[in-house]
């Protein structure tokens, strides 16, 4: 049907797939991203460090504890979370009255020794992360196989993408978050605990983080520099959507790494740059993003 | 004055923002059910006060104590949880919340709030407009739903900044309406007003702040007496 463009249709339905997986990667990490920027006023570089002990914390509860894939789905997050939410407490707290610039430097530096660490007792070679025993194998769509796993990694960050927006822009808790993105202060003079709130918003976005690192063991290698690679990328999206927008981040993420993945069908040189000249094309013409608001 | 029906003595207030020493030494009084005034011309320090009871300014030295606890060293959530209700000059309505969800925000701080039938019934526009998105109102309607937002949650002691600036007479009127209704219910309030033909009727004491300081106190029956002395303080 696409033979005359040169293209099987193996090929195309294949690598929308890729996009689509990449899409949801780069939602689950661009949403966490915003609300840690709309809240804390924080760039979060240590955002992919935090993806990557996703996934060695799931990859160490394997190997180490017995712990299998789906008990790691929600405790390697937990873990994660725990660990953002003393980072926060120690470290980040003490930069709010200053520009974004420091926070930027601080989470880049922990980023660094974070996955320092990680390659010091790890190495970068990559450790392996089987697919769990009842995702194995492949539906047969009939223009095409959908191997049952990244089906399911597909399906799972869409749920979390959309339960995280239905909980912000639906619920009094997310009501209290927008309210405290817009202006803390007079929130605070509401009765409302902002520091804590702060802190556990923190600690969400290093768990969806974690969550994503989870979802990604059995497709990447679990490596120490497995967050820094898709981070830049996430990066790219999170300026396109426009820093801060929910919505805006996780339609950006799954559009982004669709068009990724045909750029690959029908111009595969231009795959690796391709966010990047879009982005370089939203900035010149909406400085703001996509969905974002000009200030 | 009676230390029983005393509701909010701030004694000896010192708040910098920054380097900036913005109050040298504020004192004043209120009783239960009482509500004062505090006049004086802009950058005079009154919105400044309101700020450093609820605890937003960065540096406070002094007293300030709300119905018998020291609030000096709380930060502003515990502020507001000793049944305090703050209306901000700038009125604070937030543009990523819809008018209902501004005015269901603030958390509820004590008993005997009003209810959201109640305020709809004193602000009728308010309910019409209710899923409206919040800075889509007007100002007038902004700021009905600024008072309204801290009527909802029991406070007992309300901080309104400047809640009739830039507004239509008529509008002014039903706030000063709503105004009279809440002081009958027995609640404590500290307003700061630029109009003082609003404040003049309602108001059973008149604070006259200057560079930081209480200059003049005025209670309601000496108004005639003291109109000059106002006068001067408060031409610009």
């Amino acid at each position: 049907m696409f033979e005359w463009l040169g293209i099987s249709q193996q090929a195309l339905f294949g690598q929308l797939l890729v996009g689509l997986i990449n899409g949801a990667f780069y939602a689950t990490l661009s949403l966490g991203l915003a609300v840690i920027f709309g809240l804390l006023n924080i760039v979060n570089f240590a955002h992919g460090a935090q993806y990557m002990m996703g996934a060695f914390v799931a990859w160490m509860g394997l190997n180490y504890l017995g712990i299998d894939y789906w008990w790691s789905l929600i405790l390697a997050p937990l873990a994660v979370g725990l660990v953002g939410i003393l980072l926060e407490l120690t470290l980040l707290r003490r930069l709010y009255k200053l520009d974004h610039l420091y926070g930027l430097l601080l989470t880049f530096g922990l980023a660094l020794i974070i996955e320092g660490g990680f390659r010091q007792a790890y190495g970068i070679s990559g450790e392996r992360y089987d697919i769990p025993e009842a995702l194995n194998g492949a539906f047969n769509l009939g223009f095409m196989f959908l191997p049952k796993y990244r089906g399911w990694v597909v399906a799972a960050s869409l749920i979390v993408c959309l339960l995280t927006w239905l909980v912000i822009e639906r619920t009094k808790l997310g009501a209290y978050l927008r309210a405290g993105t817009e202006n803390p202060k007079l929130l605070q003079a509401f009765g409302v605990n902002v520091p804590v709130m702060v802190t556990l918003t923190y600690g969400l976005g290093a768990a969806l983080a974690a969550f994503g690192g989870v979802l990604a063991a059995p497709i990447f290698q679990v490596n120490a520099v497995m967050g820094s690679n898709i981070l830049i990328i996430v990066f790219a999206v999170v300026v396109i959507g426009g820093l801060g927008s929910i919505i805006g981040s996780i339609v950006t993420g799954i559009a982004l790494g669709l068009i990724e993945g045909l750029t690959k069908v029908f111009y595969p040189e231009g795959s690796s740059v391709v966010i990047f000249v879009i982005m370089a094309i939203v900035l010149i013409v909406r400085p703001a993003g996509l969905f974002g608001k000009e200030k | 004055m009676n230390a029983a029906t005393e509701y909010l003595r701030v004694a000896g207030l010192h708040a910098y923002y920054g380097e900036s020493h913005i109050l040298h030494g504020i004192d004043f009084e209120v009783r239960r059910g009482e509500l004062v005034s505090l006049l004086g011309r802009n950058g005079a320090g009154r919105t400044t006060t309101l700020k450093a009871i609820m605890g937003l300014t960065d540096r406070r030295t002094g007293s300030i104590m709300i119905n018998g606890t020291e609030a000096i060293h709380l930060p502003a959530h515990r502020v507001a949880r000793l049944r305090v209700g703050y209306c901000p000059e700038e009125r604070g309505i937030f543009s990523s919340l819809s008018a209902e969800e501004n005015l269901l925000l603030p958390p509820v701080v004590g008993s005997g709030g009003m209810s959201l039938d109640e305020i709809y019934e004193m602000f009728p526009n308010l309910a019409t407009r209710r899923r409206s998105q919040g800075t889509r109102l007007s100002g007038g309607e902004q700021q009905m739903l600024a008072l309204a937002r801290v009527l909802r949650t029991g406070a007992r002691l309300l901080l309104l900044d400047e809640i009739t600036e830039g507004l239509a007479p008529v509008i002014v009127q039903t706030l000063g309406r709503a105004i009279a209704k809440l002081k009958s219910r027995d609640l404590t309030i500290v307003m700061v007003e630029q109009n003082f033909r609003f404040v003049e009727s309602l108001a059973d004491r008149h604070y006259v702040i200057e560079q930081g300081q209480v200059v003049e106190t005025v209670a309601a029956d000496e108004l005639q007496a003291k109109a000059g002395l106002l006068e001067r303080y408060l031409s610009v």
